[in-house]
């Protein structure tokens, strides 16, 4: 698995994604043809011919994303990619921004995945699509040229969630003060949908800013790059990230031994991710918990659509509407919209928050009449059960799959099991 | 009735509403335990900036501390003027039904996370529990403590988990927009499938019943159609995946519901606040009134809504139009039981010592003794369960008689 992820990326270049540097020509080009389109009502075809070219074009990052998953033969880079990407939550504020999730995720995270944590953290917060979303384009140092000038200032939300969510994590041992420096030193990134990734030396709070006890000075990204790198390296950050792989990818409450195996990995290492995840897959508690963890929607419906065959390109081509219909509004149902979960922390873990009487009726629904409009033809519902669970398939779910009415409702009955929605 | 039997024996139908985009929850508890009246509580997920809503204008040091945001003009008490984004309950207001509390906050302090601050305001306890440790929400104690509630009698409506009702007391969660249509041969597998496991178990019970409950409702009448012209502020203009919920849980409560929850997103308003703001006062402000008008006068008239938030927001807007997280904050009550026309909490005052860490509106009281003086009006339950059981360590303060 470890030498898959060190090796090529062969499902990037089955399924090819795009940055935001190819995003950007249209994204300015809709954003543009908004404000005309505000000015003249005779522009409102315009804009929304261009924002139907930004929409098409987040689709087919999202439809890449998702037929790796169906194609690879290994998943293990491609549920890191969606970890990763959930760690680092954004979302697309306007109609013209919708590339930029899936973009972060194809600058910032696939790059990374089995690289250093710093050099994630440091490409994930430099991000247009990170500065957009919390706001930090916005935020101007008071003291600054245009600051004074304008009479603007600092807004903390990304500092904020650069060390609660991202790095440190909430229980670490900072406080507001450090928040606020944070805050200052990050002053003069901005993004914008006209001119991308920009450093205004203007906007920059002048003097060094101190994190954590140390003073960060110097002009431009050097001293930013060095704070997010010490953050990076900082042992509280060490033990964060531990926590949340190990929740994500063994259980919602994991054997704490097998965290502070995985901190001590991510300490010597100074956050190579591949030593993490290699003392994660080496510990035996990885290997002992088996069907802990619910999948969420995301991962239920590719599970259901991988195990019944269908290919990468099959998804790739399925029509507009029924992507949307039996596939994105259903796992919006089940709870999980996608690209669009209500804060910067994503989407939860806990097993409890997914199979909710809601959650569970949007699953079983979508088991019994989704696959047999997709998939052609129904495979026998035991063989299926053997086949897609292995081991997994307990025999009440055999007994039962047994004895359904139809090829439908048997299949739909093994992807609706707790077998097949647990992990 | 036996669930499991239930689960066997339904033919199922169902009806699918329109999907709703934004993440709002309803939760709904009922029993004759609780007696005749009904609380509603709204979980204002994002931090709702209490001193833009409830506006203390005739304070000297509020017009300095936000220059770039639009000042209220409609009056309420002593200082206090209502943002225009909720102008449309003028009326409540007028006819003692709508009130707010000012400078109020959980126990939470200092490091002004959104998601411990929400995980506190729902669980209900103090800060000697850690957070994250804390296994039930308050609503659902409240429901612990009183006899009488079976477990058919609570059950819950929306997309989202609402830990405020999570726990061993009866209640159960839904939304309208899902339906089952399974043969009755499949309920039955599905049921055998589903007995090991609790979590599946429980849910898939709940999912079926649910859904053949609703189908029985189904063809309610259109939604009001959204207009072509931008509603102005203050404005009841519907929202139609609010609408759905609210009018489920209104249909449930003028039955044998006594309790239900929302939770409404979208109140992080770190930049351009004053735009910012009016969407997700309006989706407040529609669900005050949607609530009323589908309750109908005689169960409005034993309604009580309370809305709360996780924190405040600075009392300085920021460099960028917004505020950033902050302390103090605001609870927004309505309803025809409501003791309302006031503006309650001791007004802590804006100067720069008044603060919370020279940044925040200084908490004066406990926002849990607000949640906790409405159940004890409308359901009689005493100030030693209230203290003990449903918020342990609180001390529920003199007594601000909210309660009709």
């Amino acid at each position: 698995m470890l030498a898959a992820l060190s090796g090529p990326d062969d499902m990037a270049k089955r399924h090819p994604t795009f940055g935001f540097g190819a995003a950007l020509p249209m994204m300015a080009r809709a954003n543009e043809a908004r404000k005309k389109a505000r000015q003249d009502p005779a522009q409102r075809a315009a804009y929304q011919s261009a924002i139907r070219e930004v929409s098409l074009a987040a689709e087919s990052n999202v439809r890449a994303e998702f037929a790796r998953c169906l194609d690879a033969q290994d998943t293990f880079r491609e549920r890191l990619c969606a970890f990763w990407t959930d760690h680092f939550t954004t979302k697309a504020r306007s109609a013209a921004e919708r590339p930029l999730p899936g973009t972060l995720t194809h600058d910032a995270v696939r790059p990374h995945v089995a690289g250093r944590f710093e050099d994630m953290l440091i490409a994930a917060t430099l991000h247009p699509a990170m500065l957009a979303y919390l706001d930090q384009s916005a935020s101007i140092g008071p003291l600054s040229a245009v600051g004074k000038r304008r009479g603007r200032g600092v807004n903390e939300n990304l500092a904020r969630e650069v060390m609660e969510l991202h790095s440190l994590g909430v229980g670490a041992a900072y406080a507001q003060a450090d928040v606020r420096q944070m805050a200052l030193l990050l002053t003069g990134l901005e993004a914008n949908l006209k001119d991308g990734f920009m450093f205004h030396p203007n906007r920059a709070e002048p003097g060094a800013e101190v994190i954590l006890g140390k003073a960060y000075g110097g002009d431009g990204l050097v001293p930013i790059k060095a704070a997010l790198v010490d953050l990076a390296r900082h042992p509280a950050t060490a033990a964060h990230i531990a926590g949340k792989l190990a929740t994500h990818f063994v259980a919602d409450q994991p054997d704490p031994d097998l965290v502070a195996a995985m901190t001590a990995a991510y300490v010597a290492s100074g956050g190579a991710l591949l030593d993490v995840y290699a003392a994660m897959l080496n510990h035996p508690a990885a290997w002992s918990l088996r069907q802990m963890k619910a999948r969420p929607p995301v991962e239920f419906v590719l599970a259901a659509l991988r195990a019944l065959g269908m290919t990468g390109d099959a998804l790739k081509r399925m029509g507009r509407g029924p992507f949307s219909r039996m596939i994105l509004k259903s796992m919006a149902l089940m709870g999980q919209d996608w690209q669009n979960p209500v804060g910067p922390d994503g989407w939860s873990e806990a097993a409890e928050a997914w199979i909710t009487p809601q959650g569970l009726g949007a699953r079983i629904s979508w088991a019994m009449e989704v696959p047999g409009r997709l998939v052609r033809p129904m495979p026998d519902p035991v063989a299926f059960a053997g086949h897609s669970l292995g081991p997994a398939a307990d025999a009440r779910l055999v007994w039962a799959a047994a004895r359904a009415e139809s090829l439908r409702e048997g299949v739909g009955l093994v992807l609706a099991s707790p077998a097949f929605n647990r992990r | 009735m036996d669930r499991r039997q239930f689960l066997r024996g339904m033919t199922v139908a169902g009806c699918s509403a329109a999907a709703h985009p934004m993440l709002t929850s309803v939760t709904l508890a009922q029993g004759a335990g609780l007696g005749e009246n009904r609380l509603i509580v709204v979980i204002l997920r994002g931090a709702m900036d209490g001193l833009d809503v409830v506006q203390p204008v005739g304070d000297r040091d509020f017009a300095a501390l936000r220059p770039g945001l639009p000042r209220a003009e409609m009056m309420l008490s002593g200082p206090f003027a209502l943002h225009p984004g909720l102008g449309g309950l003028q009326g409540l207001w007028q006819a003692g039904q709508l009130g707010f509390v000012q400078a109020t906050s959980t126990p939470y302090r200092d490091k002004r996370s959104h998601f411990d601050g929400q995980s506190l305001l729902e669980s209900g306890t103090g800060m000697d529990v850690a957070i994250g440790a804390q296994r039930d929400g308050w609503l659902n104690r409240m429901l612990q403590t009183v006899p009488g509630l079976s477990a058919e009698t609570a059950y819950a409506v929306g997309r989202e988990a609402l830990p405020l009702l999570a726990g061993a007391g009866p209640s159960r969660a839904w939304t309208p927009d899902v339906s089952l249509m399974l043969s009755a041969q499949s309920q039955l597998l599905l049921d055998h499938i589903y007995h090991d496991d609790d979590l599946f178990r429980e849910a898939g019970a709940e999912a079926v019943e649910l859904s053949a409950d609703l189908s029985e409702r189904a063809g309610r009448g259109p939604l009001e159609g959204a207009e072509a012209r931008k509603p102005g502020p203050g404005e009841n203009r519907p929202w139609p995946d609010l609408d759905g919920l609210v009018d489920f849980a209104a249909g449930r409560m003028a039955g044998a519901t006594r309790i239900a929850a929302f939770s409404l997103a979208g109140w992080d308003t770190h930049r351009n606040q004053a735009g910012a703001i009016a969407r997700p006062l309006s989706r407040l402000q529609r669900v005050i009134l949607r609530m009323q008008a589908q309750l109908g006068p005689q169960v409005w008239g034993r309604t009580t809504l309370i809305a709360m938030t996780e924190f405040g927001r600075t009392v300085r807007q920021n460099g960028t139009g917004g505020t950033d997280h902050g302390t103090g904050g605001a609870v927004v009550l309505a309803g025809g039981a409501l003791r309302g026309g006031a503006v309650w909490g001791d007004w802590p005052g804006l100067s720069e010592t008044a603060l919370y860490d020279r940044r925040d509106l200084m908490p004066t009281s406990d926002v849990r003794a607000w949640a906790a003086w409405s159940m004890r009006g409308l359901f009689g339950l005493d100030r030693a369960v209230l203290e003990r059981a449903v918020f342990p360590g609180l001390d529920m303060g003199r007594d601000p008689r909210l309660i009709l």
